[in-house]
């Protein structure tokens, strides 16, 4: 048998994962894994930080499904992907990061470049190694991507050092995973099944409050199907948005802190929510004590730490969203599809009368939901959104019409201002067919957008769409609404020229100042497949995302625009 | 409201720090902590004794970590609960017989004598251990070390169900 490196059998064990992608930035400590991979048939993509690295991978994980590879040095490297790591932990993506450390000789000696990457990053992934047996790293790379990508999927993080890279083995076949404390559910139980199949039945105002996880589990058609046979209205979660068409008429659209009127009521309202892949996040559930307080719970996740935490489930189900979909389709056979008629009529009342809104004049400022009713028309609403944090990611959420899963992708649990440019890239890489359009705040924007370097040099062609209000438009919005109007460091004020940067990072850069300059300047961006766009959109500083719950505040308490902002406290 | 915890682990590097991180990380403070290895190789068992209102979240959340096994729960009542301590009394000559009279009564071994302490090794359940410490404070304690609790299940006799494995 022939001697390999260790570095040799990593990429050597990501081959046999079938990975075809690694984003990631050198250095000292990673060089030896670098030297095979030059020569392995994986691309690596130069990402300008690891930390756009990190969500490179996260985008291609969410756009494919498939376990993204994120690698860096040790030190700084590896202390640059946390919060990558803290976000894909947060919203359940799988990815692998792979990290150089210092020779073992020199661990724990403050070394060059040396951090505690494991210790580190324990609370900020799903499980992690650290290798001190060349001969291990087969099956450690096994685990890994069975790991983040079984049960909750999540970030798997292995330290690798750089004299365990060298050290020569020859080639261990991984065996069979064997993790004895690690054995996800699948199948939900069929007592609990039959449970929640017969509160259907009984429930006169039921809700389908779903979300990642309908999306992680592939189970859209399933939910489909499902809300179709029981005829229960569905609300999907900034997690969820695209696991249930918004066209469809048992949509109801995003709930929760910025959901629509219909959504926030609907649970308020109902005797039953049917939650899947969902975990009563604050953002959805305003104060807990008085979220949909009439209502029974059958709660179903992949992940029973998430069933009971925030509110406790009458009809507990753990197991694969898209198993138990299955399972509840088969348990309600031989029952009809009620018509639910007075409840559903209730809700097509509230649809009509309380509708998401905002006011284009054609003669002033840009309104930023415009825009995203404007790309939505132009491309027909075939593209991949990608958002950062803030506003703009509340807006494109409330304003396309999600019609598929995977094709939205943003930062929900974390909230990680400058996510959108390198998840872009990550998704565009994944999915090198579909339109890619990211759609950034410029507070956002500033936070990563050196990557664009990375899209315009790798030959990845994204859209990034800049909002620019001048502000950390959420921050201001806050502090208009809760802190007396004081702006504190909350706006930008600068005067940058987005379309200079983007030419000169080597994208083509478009600007729109007035309403009637959006829709060209859409279509232009369009047009341009040869390089990355980057549209600057000169947006009304002064809007605000609604409807809104205040932070902390009761469901019951819906802001629905800004002539309704008497109702504060 | 204390709960004892058994926790089978693999015994991997960090996996202790896993635990104490996991257990801080979701605001659950740990009374006692005691660790080592089982009869069964490549496993430990940890015996956490934790101060929280309810115990569900907290064995959720520790059965997620990758290297945790298996949770026990420990009924008080019936479970075997030990702790061993070691302490120094300040015991100059002339007061000597009292604190070894005491020490008798409690089965505390004397294990080292100097001129103004000595210093007893008690093993037993900690009602007993506090008993003890709460006779012997007056004569002022110069030293104290505990082991933290470990703990067993009793063989199920006539009532089961007061262990619950979690899953």
């Amino acid at each position: 048998m022939s001697t390999i490196t260790g570095a040799q059998a990593l990429i050597t064990a990501l081959e046999h994962e079938g990975v075809d992608v690694v984003f990631g930035v050198p250095g000292g400590a990673i060089l030896p894994a670098y030297d095979p991979l030059h020569d392995s048939p994986i691309r690596h993509i130069l990402a300008r930080h690891e930390q756009g690295a990190g969500h490179m991978a996260e985008g291609y994980a969410w756009a494919t499904g498939r376990v993204g590879v994120a690698m860096a040095t040790s030190g700084p490297g590896a202390t640059n992907l946390v919060t990558p790591l803290a976000d894909a932990l947060m919203d359940s993506v799988p990815i692998v990061a792979i990290t150089g450390q210092v020779p073992t000789s020199s661990v724990g000696n403050d070394a060059f470049q040396e951090a505690y990457t494991t210790g580190i990053t324990m609370p900020a992934t799903k499980h992690n190694y650290f290798v001190t047996d060349v001969d291990e790293i087969p099956q450690v790379v096994r685990e890994a991507f069975h790991i983040a990508s079984t049960g909750r999927p999540g970030p798997v993080l292995i330290d690798l050092p750089k004299n365990v890279l060298t050290a020569t083995t020859t080639w261990h076949e991984p065996g069979e995973i064997s993790l004895a404390g690690y054995k996800p559910t699948v199948d939900g139980h069929p007592r609990r099944v039959k449970e929640a199949v017969d509160l259907i039945a009984e429930a006169q105002r039921p809700v389908l409050y779903v979300g990642g996880g309908i999306i992680k589990a592939n189970a859209s058609a399933e939910l489909r199907r499902f809300a179709e046979l029981v005829n229960v209205p569905v609300t999907t979660t900034l997690m969820g948005r695209g696991a249930f068409p918004d066209d469809h008429r048992l949509s109801l659209g995003m709930p929760g802190m910025h959901g629509t009127y219909t959504a926030i009521t609907a649970l308020q309202k109902a005797d039953l929510l049917i939650a899947i892949g969902v975990r009563f996040d604050d953002r959805v559930t305003g104060k807990v004590d008085t979220f949909a307080p009439h209502a029974k719970v059958i709660h179903v996740d992949v992940d029973p730490a998430e069933i009971g935490k925030v509110r406790t489930a009458d009809v507990p189900i753990v197991g694969d969203a898209r198993r138990i979909l299955t399972q509840l389709i088969e348990a309600w056979a031989g029952r009809e599809t009620p018509d639910r008629h007075p409840w559903l009529d209730t809700i097509a009342a509230w649809k009509r009368d309380y509708p998401l809104r905002y006011d284009q004049q054609p003669d002033g400022p840009i309104k930023p939901q415009f825009v995203i009713e404007e790309l939505y028309r132009l491309t027909d609403g075939d593209a991949t959104l990608v958002a950062g944090v803030g506003q703009h990611q509340m807006w494109a959420s409330q304003f396309w019409r999600f019609s598929d899963p995977r094709r939205w992708i943003n930062s929900g649990g974390l909230g990680t201002m400058g996510f959108a440019i390198p998840a872009a890239i990550g998704a565009k890489v994944g999915r090198p067919d579909d339109l890619v359009y990211a759609i950034d705040g410029d507070g956002s924007f500033q936070m990563t957008l050196q990557e664009l370097i990375t899209a315009a040099s790798e030959g990845i062609p994204v859209k990034v769409a800049v909002f620019n209000n001048r502000s950390y438009g959420m921050v201001t919005q806050w502090q208009k609404l809760f802190y007396g109007g004081k702006l504190s460091a909350s706006v930008l004020g600068d005067d940058v020229d987005y379309v200079k940067i983007a030419e000169g990072l080597g994208c083509a850069g478009l600007r729109a100042e007035t309403p009637d300059e959006v829709a060209p300047t859409l279509e232009k961006s369009l047009a341009i497949d040869d390089r990355p766009v980057v549209v600057e959109l000169v947006v009304d500083p002064d809007e605000m995302v609604f409807p809104m719950v205040p932070a902390g505040a009761s469901n019951d308490e819906v802001i629905l625009g800004p002539d309704d902002l008497g109702s504060l406290p | 409201m204390k709960h004892t915890l058994s926790v089978l682990v693999e015994d991997r590097p960090g996996v202790l720090a896993r635990v104490a991180s996991l257990l801080a990380r979701r605001g659950f403070n740990i009374h006692s902590l005691a660790v080592g290895p089982t009869a069964e190789p490549g496993m430990s068992r940890m015996t956490i004794v934790v101060d929280a209102p309810e115990l569900e979240q907290v064995k959720k959340q520790l059965h997620k970590l990758v290297n945790v096994v298996r949770i026990t729960e420990l009924d008080p009542a019936t479970a075997l609960e030990r702790e061993i301590m070691l302490v120094r009394v300040a015991a100059p000559a002339g007061r000597r017989g009292e604190v070894l009279e005491i020490a008798s009564i409690f089965k505390a071994t004397a294990v080292d004598v100097g001129p103004s302490s000595m210093c007893f090794q008690i093993s037993g359940t900690p009602a007993k251990i506090n008993d003890f410490l709460d006779l012997i404070r007056p004569y002022g304690i110069v030293d104290l070390v505990k082991s933290g609790r470990i703990a067993m299940a009793r063989e199920q006799k006539t009532k089961p169900g007061r262990l619950r494995a979690v899953n």
